[in-house]
């Protein structure tokens, strides 16, 4: 009985056997949600209902659980793009360098999300700027729906008559979130490998908002679309072209089910290093390194940065033909669903590493603790930004620093995440 | 009969410029020299000099340098140190009748034209040329019924036929240190053993920085790395293919390594050889071969279903294609023993123009994977096509002809089971009891030169040695060292099957560390 009482109870509404086969391996308890337990991995659903005010739930010191309550500051793209552009302007009202324009006024360092408006609230706005570009393409996605539904292309104001706002076909539309869309300048120069494109995704585990502490999964990978890319405007339509999103390749007459249409990331940097040099790979990941942490600086201050909480993230990145990565969006749940064998083992050692951070020594947690795990558990993670480090370090060297910026502050190796690895330490 | 060296030297020398006469190097230098004539410091008096000088000071001496260098690797030198009369066996000395591996093949071939009521070759309806044209870039979304279409050959079956090779002129008791060999391979062809190899692969010494093993993210890179790079730049900078065959020997690093080894190679993609190519092109647009359907069920097979080479399965078709009807290929055939069949458009039978020829590996699977790896380095059509067939033609064509070369086959495996037998004999002698001679499983990874099997990186390490040391040796030191790796498992397996599944995934294995400890750090 005493050794059952130490034991960590665990309970989950995703049912998935990469998380499932991990807590069973630590030897800890599957409990039910009405139970007393320690550790919840819950969908966004059930987080939005365990931090509604309406529900009062108030968890212990000991429970821990896989969300931020309002993930979806970062995770939502509508809100996602909002926090970036309050956070560049914040950071052009007090000067900082971080925010410094080019001649043409675009932010030399912050400028990683694609042109974007919300619809039908900033119609008008998207209007001026369509026009500016008429012969450009656009991408329409709903806020708040994920693995690529709803999405489609336009190249012409007719295509969304329906959300403009003093269009006479429709009354008034409320502003129910499900409806809600966000329309983004379309890449549509992305960079190709074997004239196939494909997009990155990275995950990103976060323990702390407030000191940002962060961490980057060094076995991300791209997803290849299985057709070969054309920007034509023919192939509008064809979303396999399109969209790298496994749930819609997986339906594709091509798509093929051994290898999933995957690279991992160390396969991209080689082929980068091999074709291109290693000048302009190492700029590269250094950038696509400082557009995350930049996304997580955004979000910070309006983060609910409780103690209970940690989260991993999904983020996709599109690079683009002049070797450019810019954020498309980010994932509160990042899909566990693996499609092939490599891909369960990848998932299944992505959560392992994760608990290992998120609850120390497998025991039941305490979240009053400083969350700061020694480097021995990180596993295949890599420390991507320790904010109280880097404040400790006595400069706040971080904040000023930027891609390219001399590898003195780097750290001593490009072939590690490009911010400084950063040793934490209990 | 041993052959003078020096008739042999000027032999050689009278190859080499025959070769070189009449190639566009050639008249490009004739042009170089006339226009010189201009020229103020070039005088009559001193007209051979002054050329000279001339070519020396504008770069062209070093061409030529170049491509003498090439002629010499890719001809089977037949001046070795030391002359063993069984290495001037021909074919012909092989068991059965002369050429007849290649004879099976084309005699295959023509059965499945007969059952399937193909020809072996037939010109395209112009729709259907269209068509090719326009998915030219894209082949890897058709999907034509292959299924009655079966591989002329597995590598097993190759492995089969050189198990039963003899040689009748000899009596293995002749060869004292092959009477007790109990692997495979029962022709006694003459292989190096470990102090041989430590001599030849000295670069890869214990001592020596190493591209694959010191830099790797715990060595500094001021240790080696940052100096190895910048050699590397003055190498290519120097445009010498002499050194950067030398200088690779200790790996290439990633972003120097295309240009390296189209420097080793000599390929410099000129307009002729964009032109060749695109006649290729036109070549594959209008005719149809029975081997295109070959080779696109072996593509699909293959290429699709590998984690690294999916991404390329489009360059394949177009590289693969287009080699097959490239008659210019034949040429090196004349140095080495194999011949691979040639046939002809129906109804054009002797006509040169519409020949094609089948290569002598017509299980394309292997040819596959040595150009996917490729793919990682040039994406320029052409440029790859060239790197591609200047591979093929220096090694890779060794690993699918039966020949006497020290980097054929034949001679690889024989080295293979030496080694293992002579340094890990209770190893051999256990995997042979239990019914897993190791030949049969290192066999297919030395045959695709280990590609598929490594991790990407590892392979284009142990190629860049490949082509550092012009030859293939080192594809037998690698198998052995893989198994002195896994010789504690592979101790306790007792079937051939358990051997396998040890020795299945070969993805995580640093290919360097194995050479070094196998080569230098092994106790012989």
């Amino acid at each position: 009985f005493r050794i059952m009482a130490g034991k960590v109870k665990w309970v989950t509404d995703i049912e998935k056997s990469v998380l499932i086969n991990n807590f069973e391996k630590r030897g800890w308890i599957q409990v039910a949600e009405n139970e007393d337990w320690n550790f919840y991995w819950m969908s966004v659903q059930t987080i939005r209902n365990v931090f509604s005010v309406e529900t009062g739930y108030r968890l212990s010191d000991d429970q821990i659980v896989n969300h931020f309550p309002n993930h979806y500051e970062l995770t939502r793209k509508d809100l996602m793009v909002k926090n970036i552009k309050r956070y560049r302007k914040e950071l052009e009202k007090e000067g900082s360098p971080l925010a410094e324009k080019d001649e043409n006024g675009k932010y030399i360092y912050l400028d990683f999300v694609p042109v974007t408006f919300m619809l039908p609230a900033d119609y008008n706005l998207f209007v001026e700027e369509f026009r500016k570009n008429p012969s450009s393409t656009w991408i329409m996605k709903p806020c708040g729906k994920a693995q690529g539904k709803g999405i489609f292309l336009i190249n012409k104001l007719s295509q969304i008559k329906k959300w403009s706002r003093d269009s006479k076909t429709s009354s008034f539309v409320t502003q129910s979130s499900k409806e809600a869309y966000v329309i983004s300048l379309y890449i549509n120069n992305p960079l190709l490998i074997g004239g196939k494109k494909f997009d990155l995704r990275l995950y990103v585990l976060v323990s702390t908002y407030r000191p940002l502490r962060c961490y980057m999964y060094k076995l991300g990978f791209c997803r290849f679309c299985t057709v070969k890319y054309t920007p034509s405007t023919s192939e509008l339509d064809n979303m396999f072209v399109h969209l790298t999103n496994v749930a819609i390749q997986k339906h594709g007459d091509d798509y093929n089910h051994i290898h999933g249409g995957k690279w991992t990331v160390s396969n991209l940097r080689l082929y980068l290093e091999s074709t291109r040099g290693k000048e302009v790979t190492n700029k590269l990941f250094d950038e696509i390194h400082w557009i995350i942490v930049q996304s997580l600086k955004a979000v910070a201050p309006v983060m609910n940065n409780d103690k209970h909480c940690f989260e991993c993230y999904g983020y996709d990145i599109i690079i683009d033909d002049k070797l450019k990565p810019w954020l498309i969006e980010v994932n509160a749940s990042p899909s566990l669903t693996s499609s092939t064998a490599n891909d369960r083992i990848l998932k299944y050692n992505l959560i392992n590493d994760t608990l290992n951070i998120a609850v120390p020594n497998g025991e039941i947690p305490d979240c009053k603790w400083n969350k700061s795990p020694p480097k021995e558990v990180l596993g295949n993670y890599e420390v991507l930004y320790d904010e109280e480090m880097a404040q400790s370090d006595g400069t706040d060297r971080d904040l000023r620093g930027r891609p390219g910026q001399s590898p003195g502050v780097k750290g001593s190796r490009a072939r590690d995440s490009g911010k400084p690895v950063l040793t934490t330490w209990k | 009969a041993m052959l003078d060296p020096d008739r042999g030297l000027s032999l050689t020398i009278a190859r080499v410029v025959q070769r070189l006469q009449g190639s566009s190097l050639h008249s490009q230098l004739e042009r170089q020299a006339r226009v010189s004539l201009h020229k103020p410091e070039i005088k009559l008096e001193s007209l051979k000099e002054d050329i000279k000088d001339f070519l020396k000071t504008s770069g062209w001496e070093k061409k030529l340098q170049n491509a003498v260098y090439s002629e010499l690797n890719v001809a089977q030198s037949p001046i070795q140190p030391v002359l063993e009369h069984f290495q001037v066996w021909s074919i012909h000395n092989f068991s059965g009748q002369p050429g007849s591996w290649e004879k099976r093949i084309l005699k295959s071939l023509n059965s499945m034209c007969t059952e399937l009521n193909i020809p072996l070759a037939q010109k395209r309806p112009v729709n259907e040329q269209k068509e090719l044209l326009n998915k030219w870039n894209e082949m890897g979304t058709d999907e034509p019924d292959l299924s009655l279409f079966r591989p002329v050959y597995a590598p097993k079956d190759f492995l089969e036929v050189l198990m039963n090779l003899r040689n009748p002129n000899y009596e293995n008791g002749e060869q004292p240190s092959f009477r007790n060999h109990l692997g495979l391979i029962q022709v006694p062809l003459k292989v190096k053993d470990i102090p041989e190899l430590k001599e030849d692969f000295s670069e890869l010494g214990l001592n020596i920085g190493q591209l694959g093993i010191d830099d790797s993210a715990q060595v500094p890179p001021e240790f080696f790395e940052n100096e190895h790079v910048c050699v590397g730049q003055k190498v290519l900078a120097e445009q010498d293919s002499a050194a950067a065959q030398q200088y690779v020997r200790q790996g290439c690093p990633t972003a120097l390594r295309a240009d390296l080894w189209a420097l080793i190679l000599n390929i410099s993609n000129q307009p002729e050889d964009i032109l060749y190519y695109e006649q290729l092109k036109s070549n594959v647009i209008q005719h149809n071969l029975l081997v295109d359907s070959l080779i696109y069920k072996d593509v699909k097979l293959t290429a699709s279903n590998d984690d690294y080479y999916f991404v390329f399965e489009d360059y394949l078709y177009q590289v693969l294609l287009c080699f097959s009807r490239d008659t210019s290929v034949l040429e090196h055939f004349t140095y080495s023993s194999a011949t691979p069949p040639k046939s002809y458009i129906q109804g054009k039978l002797g006509m040169e123009e519409y020949a094609v020829f089948y290569p002598p590996n017509v299980n394309y699977n292997s040819f596959i994977l040595s150009v996917a790896p490729l793919c990682f380095l040039y994406h320029e059509p052409s440029k790859l096509y060239q790197i591609f067939r200047e591979m093929y033609v220096r090694f890779f064509f060794r690993l699918h002809s039966i020949s006497s070369h020290p980097s054929g086959i034949v001679s690889l495996c024989l080295l293979f089971e030496t080694l293992l037998q002579t340094h890990l004999p209770q190893l051999f002698y256990h995997l042979r009891e239990i019914g897993a001679q190791p030949l049969r499983i290192s066999f297919k990874w030395m045959v695709r030169a280990f590609s598929g099997y490594l991790a990407t990186d590892q392979l284009l390490l142990l190629w860049d040695r490949i082509l550092g040391y012009n030859s293939l040796e080192i594809l037998a030191v690698l198998a052995a060292a893989v198994f002195a790796f896994r010789a504690v498992n592979l101790m306790e397996v007792t079937s051939l099957a358990a051997a396998e599944a040890v020795l299945a995934d070969l993805s995580t294995l640093k290919v360097m560390p194995l050479l070094q400890i196998f080569l230098f750090a092994t106790v012989t």
